[in-house]
């Protein structure tokens, strides 16, 4: 079995998901006191240790305040790093602002007018430039967190249903908050049933208008969480296929299919981020103008 | 049986949410082709409506898949 892993981990070292996989079933003696469906959960869900390149597995502290479980896991240091990226990048390429940007510089101001014209101001109107800045940190925070998932070694914060649904919830929280902004408390109360709906038709329309508005956020959650989980599963299942199939014949196979899903996690990964930032453009620009 | 019929629905319904996706991306892909070629200028713009709804598409059917895996994963 040591030979195969060997073998298997000098072909599809970049993958390091695939590498932990070998590494987890050459350490559990080929799944028996672990199942596969462990073994993948494992890897691809949050966990309290950081495995770093040399320095093996790193416990996180777990911090409990109030009952509550707010410890310091895998994900939460991937948002952090994310975070970190994003702040080293910007920074770096804005150092020197010049009327042509060049290089770093002008593919960011290239990905930034794009978010601030296509997204917030074709959808919100002239309203959207107040916007910007919360579209511009979700689309940059979500792509970042899908791609670094993509790295070896790395976890997806995206791929944790309390990640996305925190970025579902403030969602919301800015589309309600364009409307009241808008229109006023009592006139958002009044926009949420559209115009011109006749009086007895609001037993009906006012619950289903109210649902709408609060299933919109858990959808973009959802779609989100799953897209990413989705891509990460396959990749660790198809290179598990291996170790329960215990042959190397068909690795050829499955990490071939492993490669492909990987470059499809690529495209998902920009696409998901834009289709975030979209929809939450669009569900602002409804209650900031609703016609 | 009772203790495995789980699995048996999880596969069920991830091989009729995959039927689905597929119908709905390949008639959404017929139409973009035949757009692109009854006006090859609008080519961009068609493709960048196809791209924003097979993600759309494919986020429903990733909803079912993941309930699929919570069920075969119990």
């Amino acid at each position: 079995m040591s030979e195969t892993s060997h073998s298997s981990a000098g072909v599809d070292a970049s993958d390091g998901h695939a590498a932990e996989a070998l590494d987890a079933a050459a350490h559990h003696g080929g799944g028996h006191e672990e199942s596969i469906g462990d073994t993948v959960l494992h890897h691809v869900t949050d966990g309290n240790t950081l495995e770093l390149p040399f320095v093996g597995d790193v416990h996180l502290p777990e911090i409990s305040i109030g009952g509550l479980d707010l410890s310091i896991t895998r994900h939460v240091v991937m948002m952090w790093l994310a975070s970190l990226i994003l702040l080293l990048l910007f920074g770096f390429a804005l150092r020197r602002r010049q009327q042509v940007p060049r290089g770093l510089a002008n593919l960011l101001e290239m990905l930034v007018v794009f978010v601030r014209d296509e997204l917030a101001i074709k959808n919100i109107g002239e309203a959207g430039r107040r916007f910007t800045p919360y579209l511009l940190t979700t689309f940059f925070f979500i792509l970042t967190c899908n791609l670094l998932g993509l790295v070896p070694l790395m976890a997806t914060a995206t791929g944790n249903i309390s990640v996305t649904a925190g970025l579902a919830g403030m969602a919301f929280v800015m589309i309600q908050w364009g409307g009241i902004r808008e229109h006023g408390l009592v006139g958002y109360a009044r926009s949420i049933v559209p115009h011109g709906v006749p009086i007895w038709l609001y037993p009906i329309m006012l619950p289903v208008e109210v649902v709408g508005m609060l299933v919109k956020p858990v959808a973009l959650c959802l779609r989100l969480f799953a897209n990413m989980l989705a891509g990460h599963f396959i990749i660790v299942s198809l290179i598990c296929l291996i170790f329960v199939l215990k042959t190397i014949y068909v690795a050829p196979v499955s990490v071939g299919f492993a490669v492909f899903i990987y470059l499809l996690e690529l495209l998902v990964a920009f696409i998901q981020a834009y289709i975030f930032t979209m929809l939450t453009s669009l569900f602002i620009g409804m209650t900031v103008h609703p016609h | 049986m009772e203790n495995y019929l789980h699995y048996f629905g999880a596969a069920l319904g991830a091989a009729l949410a995959v039927i689905g996706a597929g119908l709905g991306i390949g008639r959404l892909a017929s139409a973009a082709l035949e757009g692109t070629a009854r006006q090859p200028e609008m080519a961009g713009d068609i493709r960048t409506t196809m791209i924003i709804a097979a993600a759309l598409i494919e986020g429903v059917t990733l909803f079912a898949l993941v309930i699929c895996i919570l069920l075969a994963l119990k």
